[in-house]
């Protein structure tokens, strides 16, 4: 039920029932206990199917598809260095088209450290030249397999290893500069919505060139909240108005319904339910908390404000 | 049908990417490596090249690019120099240990600082641990050749690890030279296209390519690329009859031998300066002195038991080495000297390869290690070995 529109591609609401019910990120990997990664993966098994190749820069899900000999993916998948991902996913998107095969996806499944930082340069270059790739970007916001380093990802106030009193800067805004290269199909997710996801994946495999997801990854070990509660963060996430979903299809920015009501500052959740479930943030002062709140509020002016001008 | 064209260096290295077929190019420019991604540009922007052509952002990206051409199993190529060779290193190390039969051409520059785009070996000779097959070319024509030749050797079964072909900055890239383009018909028999396996990236078959490997089977790994390296030696003496037999053209083997036979002094020398040392032997042979050339067409794999022949018929052996390893002398010195090592006596050396990816030596392991010396020692074994310690046969096989 696909309907393309001058600006942007229109399909029918994506259910439970229409995912794959195969799966491919399989069971009994070893992933740590209410791991977003393993989650996201194996969500876009579930919604881009066997047809699919995945390419996995150093970071946690190094580890999560486990040892040799054994492999918990059930989808072709090339291991590739840190900063290497987008430009070995344009290599294999050139190879499968001279050889004439149109129909597989080629998919980036790498963290914020090597998307934001060391990766950065790759995805310009992919990004700019349109290579048909999607790139999904699952942002715990550290780096992690190393132990829980500040990334360009890491939120203003957040303890990392390498940030013993919180962080000084703010998050680096990946989805806008990945937007300021004019692709077709920029998205922002979170783990807690993860139909969302589903759906801006689906959307992502219709477009032809360079296709960007930032997935928001609520890490219960770097991030210090207990594993059953990655979902319920990742919902906090956006309904305090910290991490808003959206689209940039073909240049239009579209909020995600999930956010709507958020334009009211009333509807927001105040950042400190977020923050105060995270040990990673129990050391910030009010003042700090009051910083990220002010943050918040001038994010979602600008939001409205963008909103505004796209009408008139 | 063959035509003569008057060709830089680098437009040979073009003409043999297009003669080879080549689906996917990755490059990113550099002096004096530029003009060979301009004129494949050119092939394929005007229809003479059935190929893609990513210009990428950097020559990381690059090769990483390249990397992932080649694992869907098409032809891939990438050009570099210098500071864009070492940028990349990551990903050449990478290119051959996942076993992908990449070509990549090379034109031997000199590193920063200071600045300088001037020839020398050092750049590419940086490379000879990664597990590429290194070949330097002694004039255009052998570049062209080498180009094919390389992709019949790289994509052998019993090789898979890519090759560099070598080409010394301007003496051969911007010079100008008569190059014999041999016919597409003789080209596309000689080199088909890839075969489709191994290791490609194919829904049908979801293999899961370089994941983490314990200390358990990473040294069997390492073990199997050092295999391929050692049926290269075979190949490449094979491939090149070949090519002679369809071309009439005989470059060398491993080596190529320039009056040796009766020689006296031997100069070992690789890359372009070999012609000009040839022309110093006519000269030095008519003042008296039996000199020839032992031009190292490979450097890796090292062509170690035709050097230890050739060197113990001569009384001299004068190396030129447009490279050097700070603190360690020359880098063709140094392997020249350890291939002759033994033959005027010295102790038995056994070089042992152990302990790769993490796989314990202990006490035990070194007290073995020791024991297993002795031993040969006592039965009269001499000169130097490598030894790969413990490995686990019954996953080789
Ligand atoms: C060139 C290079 N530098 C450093 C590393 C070490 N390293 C491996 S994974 C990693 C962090 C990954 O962080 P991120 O991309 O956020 O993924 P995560 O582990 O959080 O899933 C680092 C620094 C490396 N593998 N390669
Ligand atoms: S550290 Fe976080 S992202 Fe990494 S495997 Fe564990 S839970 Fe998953
Ligand atoms: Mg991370």
């Amino acid at each position: 039920m696909v309907r393309s529109e001058k600006r942007g591609v229109r399909i029918m609401p994506l259910r439970v029932m229409d995912l794959d019910k195969e799966e491919y990120v399989l069971p009994g990997n070893p992933s740590c206990p209410g791991c977003p990664a393993s989650l996201g993966l194996r969500m876009l098994g579930k919604v881009l199917g066997p047809k699919t190749v995945l390419v996995i820069p150093a970071s946690c899900s190094s580890i999560i598809q486990g040892v040799y000999p054994k492999s918990s993916i059930k989808l072709p998948l090339l291991n590739i260095a840190f900063a290497a991902a987008a430009s070995t996913a344009a290599g294999i998107a050139a190879g499968f088209e001279a050889q004439g095969k149109s129909d597989i996806n080629v998919v980036v499944w790498a963290g914020d450290g090597g998307t934001v930082d060391i990766g950065v340069q790759a995805i310009s270059g992919a990004a700019e030249r349109g290579d048909n790739i999607i790139y999904v970007c699952y942002d715990n916001e550290a780096y992690m397999n190393t132990g829980i380093q500040r990334s360009g990802a890491t939120p203003f106030g957040a303890w990392t290893t390498t940030t013993w009193t919180g962080k000084k800067r703010w998050k680096k805004d990946m989805p806008s500069i990945v937007v300021a290269h004019k692709v077709p199909y920029v998205a922002t997710a979170s783990i807690g919505y993860i139909m969302d996801f589903a759906e801006k994946l689906r959307k992502a495999s219709k477009y032809k060139g360079f296709k960007y997801i930032h997935l928001l990854a609520p890490c219960p070990v770097g991030w210090r909240f207990p594993p059953n509660k990655t979902i319920h963060i990742g919902r906090l996430a956006v309904r305090t108005g910290l991490w808003p979903l959206y689209e940039v299809e073909q240049g239009v920015f579209k909020l995600s319904p999930i956010c709507m009501p958020l334009l009211k500052k009333e509807n927001r959740i105040p950042v400190i339910e977020y923050l105060k479930l995270q040990g990673r943030f129990k050391h910030l002062r009010e003042e700090d908390v009051r910083r990220i709140q002010e943050e918040v509020d001038e994010l979602w002016d600008n939001i409205r404000r963008k909103l505004e001008d796209a009408r008139c | 049908m063959s035509t003569i064209k008057i060709l830089t260096g680098n437009y040979a290295v073009a003409w043999g990417v297009k003669l080879s077929r080549v689906k996917v190019i990755a490059a990113y420019p550099i002096t004096p490596q530029t003009t060979i991604v301009e004129k494949i540009a050119e092939f394929v922007e005007n229809g003479e090249m059935d190929a893609k052509y990513l210009m990428v952002e950097s020559e990381h990206s690059a090769m990483a690019a390249t990397i992932g051409a080649s694992a869907t199993g098409v032809r891939a190529f990438t050009a570099t120099s210098s500071q864009g060779l070492l940028y990349m290193h990551e990903m050449v190390w990478w290119a051959s240990a996942a076993r992908l039969p990449i070509v990549m051409a090379v034109v031997m520059r000199a590193l920063a600082p200071p600045w300088s785009i001037w020839n020398e070996h050092t750049d590419l000779m940086d490379q000879r641990d990664t597990g590429w097959l290194i070949t330097l070319a002694e004039n255009n024509q052998e570049v062209l050749d080498s180009i094919i030749m390389s992709y019949r050797i790289s994509e052998h079964e019993d090789v898979l690890l890519p090759s560099i072909v070598g080409l010394d900055a301007f003496i051969l890239s911007h010079t100008l030279e008569p190059v014999e383009i041999p016919g597409q018909d003789l080209i596309d028999e000689f080199l088909p296209p890839r075969p489709p396996k191994p290791f490609t990236l194919n829904p049908e078959n979801p293999i899961t390519h370089g994941g983490i490997v314990t200390p358990e089977y990473y040294m069997e790994f390492r073990y199997l690329i050092e295999k391929g390296m050692e049926n290269a030696r075979r190949l490449i003496v094979e491939v090149a009859k070949e090519y002679k037999n369809i071309t009439g053209r005989w470059h060398g083997d491993l080596v190529d031998e320039y009056k040796c036979s009766d020689a006296k002094i031997l100069i070992i020398v690789a890359g372009a300066t070999a012609g000009t040392c040839k022309e110093a032997v006519d000269v030095l042979r008519e003042k008296g002195f039996n000199v020839g050339v032992l031009r190292l067409r490979y450097i890796r794999p090292f062509p170690s038991s035709i050097v230890r022949e050739r060197v113990s018929s001569v009384k001299s052996v004068v190396i030129i080495d447009r490279s050097y390893s700070f603190g360690g002398g020359g880098i063709i010195g140094a392997d020249v000297a350890s291939s002759i090592y033994g033959s005027n006596g010295g102790p038995l050396i056994h070089d042992y390869i152990a302990g790769l990816g993490g796989r314990d030596i202990g006490v035990r392991e070194v007290e073995r290690i020791v024991e297993e010396t002795v031993r040969a020692m006592e039965s009269g074994e001499k000169g130097i070995k490598t030894l790969w310690f413990d490995l686990k046969r019954e996953v080789l096989e």
